[in-house]
């Protein structure tokens, strides 16, 4: 468990980026850092491993104050994923995946096999094994920037914008990838994203960051869509328009789901009986699945099968695309 | 060209001295400037004192910088340090704005996710920090080596050996021969130095050969993608 109690952090430069922030986070569990530029989420995210020291406050990971830990040593058995990846552009994607377990002494031939394995699990072919970062594509680089963040088998994983510099299908990907992961190692993960799409399909806990690091609303992507605590949240997630504002429409006997700009979100699941009932893989895209319904439609107890994923449109409606 | 083979054990052992000259500036320059390009590199303040003194440094004539080094030093008149140090402080002033850039080309970025990943400062600087500049401060050695290389010469003027020598000598003589055996050798010295430069840096830094790939061709992911 990470826990927040009272931090505060005022730059040199006199911005106050965090103010009296205090939160904690469930172990073994995605909690999704989301606000806009400014919000004072990355601040937070750094200042579990002591990138960046709060100016009050104090940080417990386990009921232990990270103050009292040695920085470098806390951070190395903490996984970093950044944006960009931040591999070493000197070391070969091994070389990179086994830096910490290296610094960390342990035996060259053990670290590399277990760099091995980290390839596969994150999905890399073994060729790319000896090739420097630069002659990889962005995603290949963010993948390998996954499997170093868990090379040390950490109990922890910070990921700051991991996915935010590659392309909206690549993204996809990585996105699912990480579920799957997430699924199978159970890892506490903090999450920092500007993207909401992305923090309620990760988080099994969301925070939303207005400026100075005040919690806007903080609890799953089903409370905070269902019940969003005020204006600022409503209009961040965007509850009453464009994409989940949805609304139902009948047309050739069948109830389709349009969205606030006019498009064709879906189609109805129980009037379906050759469409998808429900979309995507794994049990996690219940939160884009429960999107709030708009008034005329708030009686309507079906369940909503929106075509924002990459599954199959077996009803033929037109695939929509997600506004990133 | 028969000159050449009676004098070849003379002009020989002119060019072991020249090189014996020509290597300690080279190496002194460059431990001597890494540390102040990193520190000009980091401290503002430091960059614009120090690049202002190197540049000032280089605009002293080589000449008198030489002759006036044993009153700096308290050396005496012949002895070769004082040709090594004045070197070295070309080789600094040149080498030290070399090395700033260097350190100010890394990608603050890699620094911050090797801080991320648990390097200490040290260890960052020499793991990260350092292998990272290398290239571009490698590519400064070459024209340090070379300009070192062929500014022992003058040392001849102030009596010091050297395939300089031959210079002086063969104008005292009328033979243009001899100047030409110097020129010659001159030339020959600094190409072998800068050859072992550019074969250290490869060895070093095999990984810096990888961005001409990349830029030979931007369909490398379809290439990569390919192979495997």
């Amino acid at each position: 468990m990470i826990e927040f109690d009272g931090i505060s952090k005022r730059f040199p430069d006199g911005t106050l980026a965090v103010d009296n922030f205090s939160l904690r986070l469930p172990s073994r569990e995605i909690t999704v850092f989301v606000g806009s530029s400014g919000s004072g989420k990355t601040t937070l995210l750094r200042m579990i491993n002591r990138m960046v020291e709060p100016t009050s406050g104090r940080i417990l990971i386990d009921d232990e104050d990270v103050a009292q830990l040695n920085p470098v040593t806390l951070r190395r058995r903490i996984g970093y994923v950044m944006q960009n990846s931040g591999l070493l552009p000197h070391r070969t994607v091994l070389q990179n995946i086994a830096t910490v377990p290296l610094l960390n002494r342990v035996p060259r031939a053990e670290a590399v096999a277990r760099a091995r394995e980290l390839m596969d699990t994150v999905g890399l072919d073994a060729a790319f094994a000896n090739r420097y970062p630069a002659e990889l594509s962005g995603g290949q680089q963010q993948r390998v920037g996954v499997a170093r963040g868990l090379a040390v088998n950490p109990n922890i994983l910070l990921m700051d914008e991991p996915f935010g510099a590659v392309d909206p299908i690549v993204r996809r990907e990585l996105q699912e990838e990480l579920l799957r992961l997430q699924q199978e190692l159970a890892k506490t993960i903090v999450f920092v994203t500007h993207d909401i799409d992305e923090a309620f399909l990760l988080g099994d806990h969301v925070t939303i960051l207005a400026r100075g690091g005040q919690i806007a609303q903080h609890g799953t992507p089903d409370e905070i869509l269902s019940n969003p605590a005020s204006e600022f949240v409503a209009d961040f997630i965007g509850a009453d328009r464009g994409r989940r504002a949805l609304t139902l429409r009948e047309s050739n006997g069948r109830t389709l789901v349009v969205d606030g700009t006019g498009r064709i979100a879906g189609v109805l699941g129980a009037e379906t009986a050759t469409g998808p009932v429900s979309v995507g893989a794994g049990g996690r895209d219940e939160h884009l699945g429960e999107i709030t319904l708009g008034t005329e439609a708030a009686e309507a107890p079906h369940e909503v099968a929106p075509a924002v994923n990459d599954a199959p449109t077996a009803s033929g409606v037109p695939e929509v695309d997600t506004p990133r | 060209m028969s000159w050449l083979f009676e004098n070849f054990s003379d002009v020989w052992a002119l060019a072991v001295t020249h090189v014996a000259l020509s290597v300690p500036p080279i190496l002194l320059g460059l431990i001597i400037s890494v540390p102040l390009g990193w520190f000009a590199h980091r401290y503002r303040w430091g960059r614009g004192t120090l690049l202002t003194i190197a540049g000032l440094l280089y605009t002293i004539p080589s000449l008198a910088l030489i002759i006036a080094m044993p009153t700096i030093l308290g050396t005496q008149i012949l002895d070769p340090i004082n040709l090594i140090a004045a070197l070295t402080l070309y080789a600094v002033a040149l080498l030290v704005r070399t090395a700033a850039d260097a350190f100010d080309q890394v990608s603050p970025q890699v620094l911050d996710a090797a801080t991320a990943l648990g390097y200490g400062p040290w260890r960052r600087f020499w793991q990260v920090q350092f292998p990272l500049a290398a290239p571009i401060i490698i590519a400064g050695t070459r024209v340090v080596s070379s300009s070192t290389v062929s500014l022992v010469t003058l040392g001849a003027l102030v009596g010091m050996s050297g395939l300089g020598y031959l210079f002086t000598d063969g104008t005292q003589r009328s033979f243009p021969f001899e100047i030409g055996v110097g020129i010659v050798g001159t030339v020959l010295i600094a190409l072998i130095f800068d050859l072992i430069i550019v074969l250290i840096g490869k060895a070093l830094l095999p990984w810096s050969r990888t961005r001409r790939v990349r830029a030979k061709t931007n369909a490398e992911t379809l290439e990569v993608t390919t192979n495997a």
